[in-house]
């Protein structure tokens, strides 16, 4: 029962931070930017999803392939991003800035 | 010789943990897959400190659960500031100094800060790593360099 509250925290978590990137992904002006929020989807929004999953299978074999997801996630996701931010540099993408006239946030 | 033994402890782990099936047959079959995959990797120079870095040992766990704190609150201020009516967002294109040794301390470094949202690794140098930030306070962050050392912590000698 708690494990199951507990659970459905840590996946209600995970798709708010999903959403939030998802969001961030329409709403912000350029790439560089966008993978920025792409980067709160796929880190902190599958880490929960995954959380609440882990606990929802409790100490199973179908936990340990779980985890297993979350460790190739953690090391393929910004390997990725990398090489996007990497090639959009090198094809010439400028880096959206604030205008000088804009009062800094 | 060290790397290859843990190399093939960790694909037979893999495997018994990705198959569920226990016959004498398939539990054979999985150490020779194992045996051979370490054995192509072998012919193919890639088990070294770099490929299969257990030199690091229980360092990395530990810096994991650091890293995971930083992406959390990292996290929530990119959400708030995607959720808020004007994202206040004042993005910089700078280069990080990077203090690690090895390029394999660089790789974490430069992979810890892609992880961390909010902090982007554009390119990685032999001194620094060019990082594209969403907020000019994130960049600072970076720059007091409190990463950079826990990840040379992490690295240890070379």
């Amino acid at each position: 029962m708690i494990l199951d509250i507990l659970s459905w925290i840590s996946i209600g978590v995970g798709i708010f931070f999903v959403m939030a990137g998802g969001l961030g992904l329409i709403r912000l002006p350029d790439l560089f930017t966008r993978l920025h929020a792409a980067s709160v989807a796929d880190t902190a929004g599958a880490g929960f999803m995954l959380l609440g999953f882990m606990l929802q299978a409790g100490l199973s074999l179908v936990t340990l392939k779980l985890v297993l997801i979350l460790v190739f996630l953690v090391f393929t996701t910004p390997t990725a991003a990398h090489a996007l931010a990497h090639a959009a540099l090198l094809g010439g993408v400028r880096p959206w800035t604030r205008k000088p006239k804009d009062p800094a946030p | 010789m060290r790397h290859a033994l843990s190399l093939f402890a960790v694909l037979y782990g893999l495997w018994l943990a990705l198959s569920g099936h226990y016959t004498p047959f398939l539990l054979a079959i999985g150490a020779v897959c194992a045996a051979f995959a370490v054995a192509v990797a072998v012919r193919m120079d890639v088990v070294d400190r770099e490929g299969h870095p257990i030199h690091l040992g229980y360092r990395v766990p530990l810096y994991w659960g650091w890293l995971a704190v930083q992406i959390l609150v990292s996290s929530v201020r990119v959400s708030r500031i995607v959720l808020s009516p004007r994202p206040a967002i004042d993005p910089v294109l700078e280069t990080v100094p990077a203090s690690q040794r090895s390029d394999l301390g660089r790789v974490i470094f430069a992979n810890s800060i892609t992880l961390t949202p909010g902090t982007l690794s554009t390119s990685v140098e032999a001194h620094g790593v060019e990082v594209h930030a969403l907020t000019r306070r994130g960049m600072e962050e970076l720059k007091s360099g409190d990463m950079d050392r826990r990840v040379s912590a992490v690295e240890g000698e070379p």
